[in-house]
């Protein structure tokens, strides 16, 4: 019965062939670790993002009067209302840790390295469409620090020299930040933005499946047809477009190999999810601001205006830089430097397992440079927070630029032919 | 390898002390309210509609969920908690007009559902500690805590009132009707309605917090057994 339905749909859409290309058949190197576990976290928290959202649009009000009010009326009148709501709003930071991590998996095992640079890419684009999506999603609470984090953050694309005040005109929709612009902040938020989201990971997952998963060990689970003898190739049966133009070894089917495991990877994000959701909605001020509990007020300026922790490390570059517009510019090209570096990189070798020492030194600096940006981005802006700004962004355009010049000539160890299990 | 993650984990568990370190501010008294307390809950209900809710609303919240929440029956809550005619579903408003008591106190008395969550506990008790005789101000009382603060000292009857000496620090409370533990009690009562009323589902988020967490832990013992099964056969 469900043979003879599979077999009508298959004549059909080629869905049985789409399930083993991408699951059941698809090889996926044996030695992927703890850092591997992300790139499916951030799906399940974008799933998450998603259902929660559908559900708080439902109840949501945008507008200038009804917002605020709408937010409590989803926390005290819709049931489980506030349990969608902080899901979503966990769910937010939880996206950034999920993604930064990813991110830096990336770094570390060289997965942007080619042939995976244009993974990096929709990778990258990925990032910063969630970063816009964030944004915009962070000002429909209409609270009083959605809206002068978002007063300052759009007021930077005043600082663009001639069509400055016109652009920002034509954002805001307004002479201020208003009803008009959660108007158009919303419409972004709930449907264009997720929307390009979507498209995105799903052009980075093709493109993954293209080329094929990197693990920690850089070393090329695809060998040249006829290269390995039989015995030695991986048991598994992958579909037949991987297997037709190479001879696989050491990789494991995706599906059920990794499924299993990234359900118990699922589980275990779970608890920590729900520990903070549960207990620590508020993100001890860092996931949701205390000033955010008062309605949004043009009159009246919180005495600090800090944005939301992901966005730290980027809001510290733009105001370590005393000039506003250089500020942006520095802010933005920090964005930028992250997309090039595939080209940044000028190393054959991958990993950081076979890397010189010098580069695993600068993936730490880097790694320490973005924190403390990070947190410095929470904190006022006091002449020494400054001065540990500046060394923090040194480290972090650094990494970029110590990366290209060290990679070409780079005392890298012998890779191994194989994965080291 | 493995220095690279301990070095990322050290700094992310740093990262905190590091951002307290920076947030000094007016030193706040431990409020000590507890939320089970339904008996302080109510005792902080009716203070509030005896002192606060004339200027201040609670414009979020209504009758009929603090009632449930708080354990008074519909019948007692129509005839003892609601004085002006409101229904159970109304919210808890006044009828204060705004525009007036802008001009009345320099700025309209704002709204305090979410007062604690915006301002936490602590600091409500402080701040209703910390009045103390100031001629210079319109209502003869300035607060330690909120300088300058538009608001009489509402509670004076209670409290008795302090004063502020040239070290600036506060001296005891004259002339109130309770005493100094009857007020902390009050205030405590108060404190803790409202930090209810800013979160009603507090409770009720903490006590499934515990059931998810409990069933996540004994499905994470499943999945990895599941895991070690299906890995059996990979070398």
């Amino acid at each position: 019965m469900f043979a003879n339905f599979m077999a009508w749909i298959d004549k059909r859409l080629p869905v049985t062939d789409a399930w083993n290309k991408h699951l059941a058949q698809y090889p996926a190197p044996k030695n992927f670790n703890f850092w591997y576990f992300f790139g499916s976290l951030a799906m399940l928290v974008l799933v998450n993002q998603i259902l929660t959202g559908i559900w708080l649009t439902m109840n949501y009000e945008p507008s200038g009067d009804g917002a605020f009010a709408s937010i409590e009326y989803i926390m005290r009148d819709v049931d489980y209302g506030w349990l969608l709501r902080y899901m979503h709003s966990t769910g937010a930071s939880a996206f950034f840790v999920v993604v930064y991590l990813h991110m830096m998996r990336g770094l570390m095992y060289g997965s942007y390295q080619k042939p995976r640079e244009l993974l990096w890419i929709f990778g990258m684009l990925i990032f910063l469409v969630l970063m816009a999506e964030a944004f915009m999603g962070y000002l429909l609470p209409w609270g009083n620090m959605s809206y002068w984090g978002a007063q300052v953050i759009i007021s930077l694309f005043g600082a663009i020299p001639v069509i400055g005040d016109d652009l920002t005109l034509w954002i805001r929709g307004d002479y201020v930040i208003s009803g008009a612009t959660l108007n158009r902040f919303f419409a972004l938020h709930v449907i264009a933005l997720p929307l390009v989201l979507v498209i995105l990971v799903f052009l980075h997952i093709l493109a993954l499946h293209e080329v094929g998963s990197n693990n920690p060990d850089g070393t090329d689970i695809k060998k040249p047809k006829g290269s390995v003898p039989p015995e030695e190739q991986s048991k598994f049966k992958f579909h037949k477009q991987y297997t037709d133009k190479y001879d696989i070894v050491d990789a494991i089917p995706f599906h059920p190999y990794y499924s299993v495991k990234d359900i118990m990877g699922v589980v275990g994000f779970l608890i920590i999810f729900c520990w903070v959701m549960f207990f620590q909605p508020e993100g001890g001020g860092y996931f949701m601001e205390a000033p955010n509990f008062e309605p949004a007020n043009g009159l009246k300026t919180p005495e600090h205006i800090a944005p939301v922790w992901y966005f730290g490390p980027f809001y510290t570059i733009l105001r370590i830089i005393p000039d506003k517009l250089f500020g942006a510019i520095g802010m933005f090209s920090a964005i930028i430097m992250l997309f090039l570096v595939p080209w940044f990189d000028r190393g054959v070798v991958k990993s950081v397992r076979f890397r010189s020492k010098w580069h695993l030194i600068n993936l730490i600096q880097f790694a320490i440079s973005f924190i403390v940006l990070g947190i410095l981005g929470t904190m006022p802006a006091t002449p020494t927070n400054n001065m540990i700004g500046m060394i923090a962004a040194f480290g972090y355009f650094g990494f970029f630029v110590a990366l290209w010049f060290y990679s070409k000539n780079e005392n890298t160890k012998p890779v191994p032919e194989r994965v080291s299990g | 390898m493995k220095k690279l993650i301990i070095t990322l984990f050290a700094s992310l568990i740093l990262a905190p002390t590091l951002v307290l370190a920076a947030g000094a501010g007016v030193h706040l008294e431990k409020a000590g309210n507890d939320l089970t307390d339904k008996e302080s809950l109510k005792r902080g209900f009716k203070a509030y509609i005896d002192n606060c809710l004339g200027c201040h609303e609670l414009q979020y919240q209504r009758y009929n969920r603090t009632f449930a929440d708080l354990g008074i029956s519909e019948e007692d809550g129509k005839a003892n908690w609601m004085y002006t005619g409101e229904k159970p579903g109304d919210h808890i408003k006044n009828t204060m007009p705004k525009k007036e008591a802008a001009k009345w106190f320099g700025t309209a008395p704002p709204d305090l559902t979410l007062e604690a969550r915006l301002r936490s506990p602590d600091w409500i008790y402080t701040y209703l500690h910390s009045f103390y005789a100031d001629e210079k101000r319109p209502f003869g009382v300035n607060n330690k805590v909120f300088k300058d603060v538009g608001m009489p000292h509402v509670l004076q009857d209670l409290q008795g009132i302090r004063t502020l000496d040239e070290h600036g620090n506060l001296g005891p409370a004259v002339g109130g009707s309770m005493s100094e533990e009857e007020y902390d009690t009050f205030v405590r009562d108060l404190v803790n309605f409202l930090e209810y009323v800013g979160e009603p589902s507090k409770l009720e988020r903490q006590n499934m917090g515990y059931w998810v967490l409990g069933y996540l832990f004994i499905l994470f013992i499943f999945s990895y057994f599941l895991k070690k099964e299906f890995w059996k056969d990979v070398h």
